[in-house]
């Protein structure tokens, strides 16, 4: 069943960001026994994409948000959201490198 | 006035408010305790709503700035953001200058209110 919900996350954003980079990760196992969950998922999500030039962090997230309502009521709980632009991508991981 | 009015006009009176699952002190969620947290590091006054104690408010302050998750952060009558959000701005030094800006234009605001109110009854 956790497979198939980050699947879907994952054909959601896809078809919404069409982004460079996705990656889903199901990070419910954090969080056993958090009855208030109601069964639902806890995801992060790291999105590499450049519809997210030129806006804040808030839009970014709404744009997440929203390519995710259908699945906030049936299966996610609780969504940590990394939302970079390709030149932000870059610039950090040249930082760390 | 109903609750989501209620909602707007508290969120406009508190320069900087979270509503969060549990209070600062014992927070009921890890991403309410990891914002909540943040804000007290800035060593910035905030509000808290502990949404978890009023069924109501979780239901109704999505609607406010179409925003479907807890916690919520407004700063200066504006929703911030998330968790994330907030750590991102408090990772980056933005956090606290945004609270205490907020903190000072709502003092100076109530003061000129008060100066004006003196002015008239004298």
């Amino acid at each position: 069943m956790s497979a198939e919900r980050v699947e879907r996350i994952r054909e959601y954003l896809e078809a919404a960001l069409a982004p460079q980079q996705l990656e889903v990760i199901d990070e419910s196992h954090l969080h056993a026994g958090h009855a208030s969950a109601g069964g639902k998922g806890h995801f992060r999500v790291r999105v590499v994409s450049g519809r997210f030039s030129g806006l804040g962090l808030l839009q970014r997230h709404r744009l997440v948000y929203d390519a995710l309502s259908e699945l906030m009521e049936q299966d996610i709980h609780a969504l940590a959201i990394e939302a970079r632009t390709p030149e932000e991508s870059n610039r950090s991981k040249e930082s760390s490198s | 006035m109903d609750l989501l009015e209620t909602l707007k006009q508290q969120i406009r009176d508190n320069p900087v408010i979270i509503y969060m699952k549990g209070t600062p002190e014992l927070p009921m969620c890890g991403f309410s305790q990891r914002a909540a947290q943040a804000m007290m590091d800035t060593g910035v006054e905030f509000a808290y709503v502990n949404v978890l104690q009023n069924p109501r408010i979780m239901e109704e302050l999505p609607k406010v700035a179409d925003w479907p998750t807890f916690p919520q952060i407004y700063i200066d009558g504006e929703l911030v953001g998330g968790c994330d959000i907030v750590l991102e701005l408090h990772a980056q030094g933005e956090l606290k200058p945004m609270m205490e800006q907020a903190v000072a234009k709502a003092k100076e605001a109530k003061e000129k209110e008060q100066a004006g109110d003196d002015a008239s009854s004298s």
